[in-house]
């Protein structure tokens, strides 16, 4: 298969490598700072760094300035991009931003809802959803063309992704609105924290079945636990999230301070697990505020070094 | 039948509203707000004795068959002497009601309720919003069932990935409107209808502020 742009995630997953992609969360203030620290912790360990776009409603630096911040570095980035707080037009604009940046991956996302967030009192937009923008960035790209089917000049050239949630219910909805995204154009695919197993190998197995792991590079979502609370919080509190009681309960049952080695062992274990599982064609950690773990758990999976690709 | 939903603005936001203002009509409406218990008789003799309880004088007081009528203007004509020596009137309707009466009179007019939204009695006591009257509807694709009003995002495609046990992320007391748009097409044997990329809706339909007129 050949690349559609000069995303070196694309190239990495087209040649056939188990890609590695993480995350960094922008601060709550302007200093560059804060990301490009986290940034250098990881970048040589994954392939791609996606920024999270105010990520549960949470008024942050945006996600487009802190991507120019990876790429000054050097860094490739992924700019995610939720529809929660701009119109058509916002978001058409924001993608040329990027793409004058020679940004090349984009993550297409609703958005949590704003009342999760420090402005549940605010207006929320949902001019587009998520398979609306995921279409209007192929448009853009492909047909060089806007929304209002205007011509542009210069295209952007973004290999486009979308989230998953296998989790989520009902279950039955889960593979076929995969199918959708993949009609509606999506590229990659970033799902949802694994922590159930089972549960993610029988979407993916479903998803096998109609072919669409061939339409579709997935790279499988983990995120560790830093605590046993972490792991009842995610459990109970975080909406469309699956932790299994035995992991909890494996967490619980060791001493607090091992209790963060233990969330590395198990998110460690996940990927080795998830590495056999057919369709999986890489992964995306989400160590959240955690990012110098990212290295240790790339390299106990088997991950590093990453394949050299200019 | 469709209702204006109301509930009632915090006591504090109606004092400060009223400040200053020592001579007060008050209009309560005899239709949604009586339903939804924020302008029916019982909530207007409630708001006067508060009223009077705080140094107001409560120069009188009616409520409307239906405040937003057009005939609302001839009902407040026959109170016309009381509402003359008023400083202010407090009306106890939907904001639909106190612009009917606002473009009646040369008062200063004060809402005592928030107008929340048009909605359905669905349940005794229970109100929900079922359309908002997008201009554009696409219920012939969803089994009658609206994601545009029933969803907290709006989403046109299919669920947002925060569906728990079929409620909506935000609220587990409010089903996801998709969960009930998926069972409803698989009762229909119409699945199919999910699979369509519905495209960006269109705002156009009737710009708001909307006006409407009929073609001669």
């Amino acid at each position: 298969m050949s690349t559609k742009t000069p995303s070196k995630l694309e190239e990495i997953l087209t040649a056939g490598h188990l890609a590695v992609t993480s995350e960094c969360g922008p601060p709550r203030g302007s200093d560059p700072e804060d990301i490009t620290k986290k940034a250098e912790m990881i970048r040589n360990h994954v392939d791609a760094i996606n920024i999270t776009d105010n990520q549960t409603s949470v008024t942050r630096l945006c996600s487009l300035a802190a991507c120019v911040h990876l790429k000054m570095m050097g860094i490739e980035p992924t700019l995610q991009m939720v529809v929660r707080d701009r119109n058509r037009i916002a978001l058409q604009s924001d993608i040329l931003g990027a793409a004058s940046f020679d940004i090349h991956n984009i993550l297409c996302l609703s958005g949590d809802h704003q009342q999760f967030g420090d402005c549940p009192k605010g207006q929320n937009v949902f001019d587009i959803d998520s398979m609306q923008l995921i279409q209007t960035v192929r448009l853009m790209r492909d047909e060089g063309k806007f929304l209002g089917g205007d011509e542009i000049k210069r295209p952007p050239q973004m290999f486009v992704g979308a989230a998953a949630n296998p989790f989520a219910d009902p279950f039955e909805i889960r593979v076929p609105r995969l199918a959708k995204k993949i009609a509606a154009g999506v590229e990659f695919i970033q799902t949802q924290c694994i922590y159930n197993l089972d549960k993610f190998e029988l979407w993916m197995k479903l998803a096998c079945d109609r072919g669409l792991h061939e339409k579709v590079y997935i790279l499988a979502g983990v995120t560790p636990f830093k605590s046993a609370g972490m792991a009842k919080y995610m459990k109970n509190r975080v909406p469309g999230m699956d932790v299994p009681d035995e992991v909890v309960k494996r967490m619980s049952g060791v001493p607090k301070e091992k209790q963060a080695e233990e969330g590395i062992n198990i998110c460690v274990e996940s990927i080795q697990r998830l590495k056999e599982v057919e369709g999986v064609r890489g992964f995306h950690i989400m160590a959240i505020e955690w990012e110098e773990k990212v290295p240790e758990i790339v390299e106990r999976s088997g991950l590093y070094p990453r394949p050299d690709i200019s | 039948m469709i209702r204006s939903i109301t509930q009632q603005k915090p006591e504090e936001e109606i004092d400060q509203l009223l400040n200053g203002l020592g001579r007060v009509f008050m209009i309560g409406c005899g239709t949604c707000a009586t339903l939804t218990h924020t302008g029916g008789e019982p909530e207007v003799k409630a708001m006067k004795e508060n009223l009077s309880g705080k140094g107001k004088l409560v120069t009188g007081e009616m409520v409307l068959p239906v405040a937003c009528d057009n005939l609302t203007a001839e009902a407040l004509k026959e109170h016309g002497a009381q509402i003359g020596q008023s400083d202010v009137l407090l009306i106890m309707t939907c904001a639909f009601g106190v612009q009917t009466i606002a473009r009646q009179l040369e008062k200063m007019v004060v809402p005592a309720l928030d107008t929340l939204f048009i909605g359905k009695e669905t349940g005794l006591g229970r109100f929900d919003e079922i359309c908002t009257q997008c201009g554009t509807c696409i219920l012939g694709e969803t089994g009658g069932i609206c994601p545009v009003t029933s969803c907290h995002k709006g989403l046109v495609n299919g669920p947002c990935g925060g569906t728990s046990n079929g409620k909506c992320e935000i609220d587990s007391e409010k089903d996801c409107a998709w969960t009930l748009i998926y069972n409803r097409l698989k009762e229909l044997n119409r699945l199919d209808a999910m699979r369509k990329l519905q495209k960006p809706r269109n705002h156009q339909g009737e710009p708001s502020p909307g006006k409407f007129k009929l073609s001669a």
